[in-house]
Parts: structure tokens; sequence; C-alpha cells
């Protein structure tokens, strides 16, 4: 289980989270939605450690991620970034094992290799991928080459920032499917962020908004047509008007 | 603004520059704690250290050794220039070989390494840092001064004594060359010059420097790098300080270490 409590992060003057409150149960899949620039990609790195909060608590399954020793914390997540955010000087396999291959969970190369072109098989990639270069591949197969490291290691909890993002709509099925496969059947937490709305309801167990720094409105994704809120309306139905004003 | 305000805020201006300047020599001297740190604890990444031995000696080796050569020339013909004034210019073959090993081999040699290699280690790590790659390694379990800035700090430690000890030879070599064919030196006189009068110190002193750049070289790149702000805008200009405070550094460190040698 992960919970935040009134977490606050501000970059000068810009105060991105206002004081954030949210629980994602244990083995569910967390969706978070919100405008573009609300500071849903720094909510998920504040949780990894990546950017430090200026004030509030994160906890993870009891304890408090400022205490936890780092390495054993780290080693139960996987992220995928916005960006891919791939090591450009390895081929596209040693990215997708890169856990596999040092620290730790070292193995002998070839099973490591083995592994890594089955995880490209999951998200849709051939296995005449793994030898090239990130910078050789579209932006969205370098997406699903990142998506494709995040759950190499079998984490338990995964992040997924915009994982269809710049994906065909076949691909983007694709994608929720394996989302989907990893929360029921790895019994995974899962947190995500998207804007795209099919995705929201293939992926979600639970829904959240952020907005204005604030967690404007979360419940199961069932509820999220009928919450009567404002916000929330506008947002899943896309208006250019209503409460939140189109120019942030 | 008042004429008290006016009088005061280049002195304002001037305390927070020296204020600036304080706090970025402690960040500096952290961050390299910080990386020799992590010299004693495991895992140590032997293929990233042999991949940056490779870059930062290797392939820095057309560079430093051209340099050398043409210094070596040049400096014979000035001592020459500079000798036949006192009629002593049959001092040109151990002072070339002095003024080579004890100073500009490591410091030409080390001027001419960061611009080729804190350049291009800061632009790495940099473009690595605002395209996420950094944070990245970190959710991967990877400790990002143990995977990129240790094994490049410790090559380069490594790498340039040994690309000074080529420069030294070319640079002398060079200095041969110009006092055979311009100067009319018997080349075995030359050669016994050079051997007679250099000692073991001088030539381990220059090797000391060189490992002291070495280590100033590969630590900017990194810290540089590592610091870099977003966009191509933040890479480039982490790419320019680190070659600026690098080479101030190796300038500033070889009067010190001079000093110290000196008087010892
Ligand atoms: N390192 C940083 N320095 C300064 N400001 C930052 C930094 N990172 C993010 N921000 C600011 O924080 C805000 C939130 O950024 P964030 O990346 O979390 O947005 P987001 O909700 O993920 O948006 P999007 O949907 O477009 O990805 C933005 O206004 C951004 O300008
Ligand atoms: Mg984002």
């Amino acid at each position: 289980m992960i919970e935040l409590h009134d977490v606050h992060k501000a970059f000068g003057a810009n105060r991105v989270l206002r004081g954030v409150n949210l629980t994602i149960p244990k083995g569910e899949s967390m969706v978070i939605i919100g405008g573009s620039g609300t500071g849903k990609s720094i909510a998920l790195k504040s949780i990894l450690g990546l950017v430090k909060p200026d004030q509030g608590q994160i906890i993870v399954d009891g304890q408090d991620v400022d205490k936890a020793d780092r390495d054993a914390f780290l080693a139960r997540f996987g992220m995928l970034f916005q960006g891919g955010a791939l090591f450009d000087s390895l081929p596209v396999w040693q990215n997708v094992a890169f856990r596999l291959t040092r620290g730790t969970l070292k193995r002998p190369k070839s099973e490591a290799r083995e592994i890594a072109i089955e995880k490209l098989r999951r998200v849709g990639l051939k296995p005449d991928v793994a030898d090239r270069f990130p910078a050789e591949l579209s932006g969205g197969m370098q997406k699903r080459v990142g998506l494709a490291r995040a759950i190499a290691a079998e984490p338990e909890i995964i992040f997924f920032d915009e994982p269809t993002t710049g994906l065909d709509p076949i691909m983007s099925g694709v994608i929720n499917d394996l989302i989907r496969e990893i929360v029921v059947e790895m019994g995974a937490t899962a947190m995500t962020i998207t804007h795209d709305m099919s995705s929201v309801r293939a992926i979600a167990d639970r829904v959240a908004m952020l907005h204005d720094g604030v967690i404007k409105w979360t419940g199961p994704v069932a509820e999220m047509d009928a919450s009567g809120d404002p916000y929330l309306d506008q947002f899943i139905h896309g208006r250019a008007t209503g409460p939140i004003e189109a120019v942030r | 603004m008042s004429a008290l305000s006016l009088l005061l805020s280049p002195l304002a201006r001037l305390g927070a520059a020296v204020l600036g300047l304080c706090a970025a020599t402690g960040r500096i001297a952290i961050f390299a704690g910080q990386t020799v740190s992590h010299l004693a604890r495991p895992p140590f990444y032997t293929r990233e250290f042999l991949h940056a031995l490779f870059q930062i000696g290797w392939l820095s080796l057309p560079v430093v050794g051209l340099t050398a050569l043409f210094t070596g020339g040049a400096l014979a013909l000035q001592i020459y220039a500079g000798g036949a004034r006192f009629n002593a210019e049959a001092v040109v073959p151990s002072i070339v070989a002095i003024g080579m090993v004890r100073e500009l081999g490591p410091v030409l040699g080390g001027l001419m390494v960061a611009a080729r290699v804190a350049s291009s280690i800061a632009a790495e790590i940099g473009t690595m840092k605002v395209t996420e790659q950094i944070d990245a390694l970190t959710t991967l379990s990877t400790h990002p001064m143990k995977y990129l800035t240790l094994p490049r700090v410790l090559a380069a430690t490594l790498a340039v004594p040994v690309l000074v000890a080529v420069g030294d030879a070319i640079g002398i070599m060079g200095g041969y060359l110009v006092g055979i064919a311009r100067l009319d030196f018997n080349s075995a006189a030359y050669l016994r010059n050079t051997v007679d009068f250099l000692e073991p110190w001088d030539v381990t002193s220059g090797l000391i420097k060189g490992a002291a750049f070495g280590f100033i070289i590969a630590l900017m790149g990194c810290y540089y790098g590592m610091n870099s702000a977003r966009g191509a805008q933040g890479v480039g200009r982490a790419t320019k300080a680190a070659v600026v405070a690098a080479s101030v550094m190796i300038l500033a460190a070889n009067y010190l270490l001079t000093e110290v040698f000196f008087s010892a």
C-alpha cells in the first residue's frame, strides 16, 4: 500500500503539489489523470525519492520512504518514464535487461538476453529490435522498450508515466491489456498516468484526478461517470469550458 | 537609489560572487569525497571503467602527442635563442627535457585532455540528466555516482599520468629533432645531455601532477554534468563550465604542487 499525506512540492514560485493526499491499496491499479503540467509526473517521482517533497509524508507498506533502505526499496519498483529515458549508449536488449546484467540480480548474459527478448515480445516488439540502439527506434518503439525495461525484473510496484502516448490505437490496446495482466496475474500494484480516457477505463481499478496541486476526486472507476464533480466531468468529456481554465 | 546604496552595490555584488565561489568549492569538495568513498563500497563497474580508460586514455593519445611534439620543438628554439645570449647553447637538451617533464608535459597535456574529456563527459552526463536517464539509473537500483562518476574519475586519474609520460617522451623527441635539424647539434651529444641531467624526481613529480590533473578533469566533467540545468542550453552551459573550471583548477593545482615539490 502506498500512502501520500499532505505532500507539497514547489519549484521556486511555482507551487506544483499543494497537499496531495492519496492511498493506493496493494495489488490495485490506480490511474492518475489531470491537466498537462499539474504535477502528475512530479507526484510519481516524489514517491520514488527522485524528487524531494518540501513537506508531507510518503509511506509504502507502513514504512516512511525517507527512512527505508534505499536499495531494498528501489528493488521493489519499476518505472516507465514519460520520455522513455532509455540509455542511448546501450543496445535495446541491454536496456531491458539492465537490472539482470549487473548488481544483485545478475545472471548469465544469454539468460538475461532471453528474458529481454521475451519482455520485448510482450510489448509487441520483434526480437530483431534487441540489438539496435534506442536512437534508431521510433518514439512509440522507444516507449515500449521503456515499458519492457520497467517490467523486466517483475517488480511488485510499477509506475507507468503515459504508457500509451504516441502509440497507434491497436498498440495502445496491447499495452492496456499488458498492464491489466501485470496487475491481475502478478499481483503488482500499479500507478499509471494517462490522458487517454479509453486507457483509463481499460486499466483502472481506481481513478484519481489531480488539479491545482491537490487530488480533486478519487474513487473506483465505475463511479467516475456519475461522480457529479464538475472538474472531473469536464475532464473526462474533454470540454473546453467549465471550472478548469484552458489556459494554465 | 540612495548614494550609499549606489556606493555599496558593487561591494554587495563582489560579496555575493565570493560567497557563490565558496559554496561551489564546498559542493565540489563534497562531490569529490562522495566519489572517492564509492571506491570502498562494492559493486565496482569494471566494464564502465575499461570503457572510460579507452575513451580518456587511448583516444587522447594523438592530441597529447601532437601538442607535446610541437611544444618540444618550439622550446628548443626558444632556449637556444635565450641561451645564445650567455654562450650557453649547450643547455638546450637538458632544459628542454626538464621543462617538458616537470612543467609543460603535464600542464599542456592536462589542458588538452581537459578540453577533450571534461567537455565530453559533461555533455554526456548532462544529456543523461536532462533526458531522465540518471533518474532511470536510480530506479534500476544503480547508483549514478558509482556507475558514471567513479569509473571516469578513476580512469582519468590513472590514464593522464601515462599520457603525460608519453607526451614527455614525444616532447623531448620534438626538441631533439629541431636540435639536430635546425640547431646543428650532434645527435649522440644531444641524447647524452638529455639523459645525464634528467633526474628521476623530475619525471615522477610530473607524473604526480598528471594524476592530479586527471582527477580534476573527470571530476569537473561529472560534477557539472550531474548538475546540468534542463534543456539543451543547460547542457551547453554545463559543458562550458566543466572545461573552464577544469582548466583553471589545473593551473591552480599546478602552482600549488610545484610549490610543494619546490620546498620538499
Ligand atoms: N526540475 C524542475 N524544475 C522546475 N520546474 C519543474 C521541474 N520539473 C517539473 N517542473 C514543473 O512542475 C510542473 C509539473 O510538472 P510535471 O512534469 O509533473 O507535469 P505533468 O502533470 O506530468 O504534465 P504532463 O501531463 O504534461 O506530463 C510543471 O509546471 C513544470 O514546469
Ligand atoms: Mg508528466
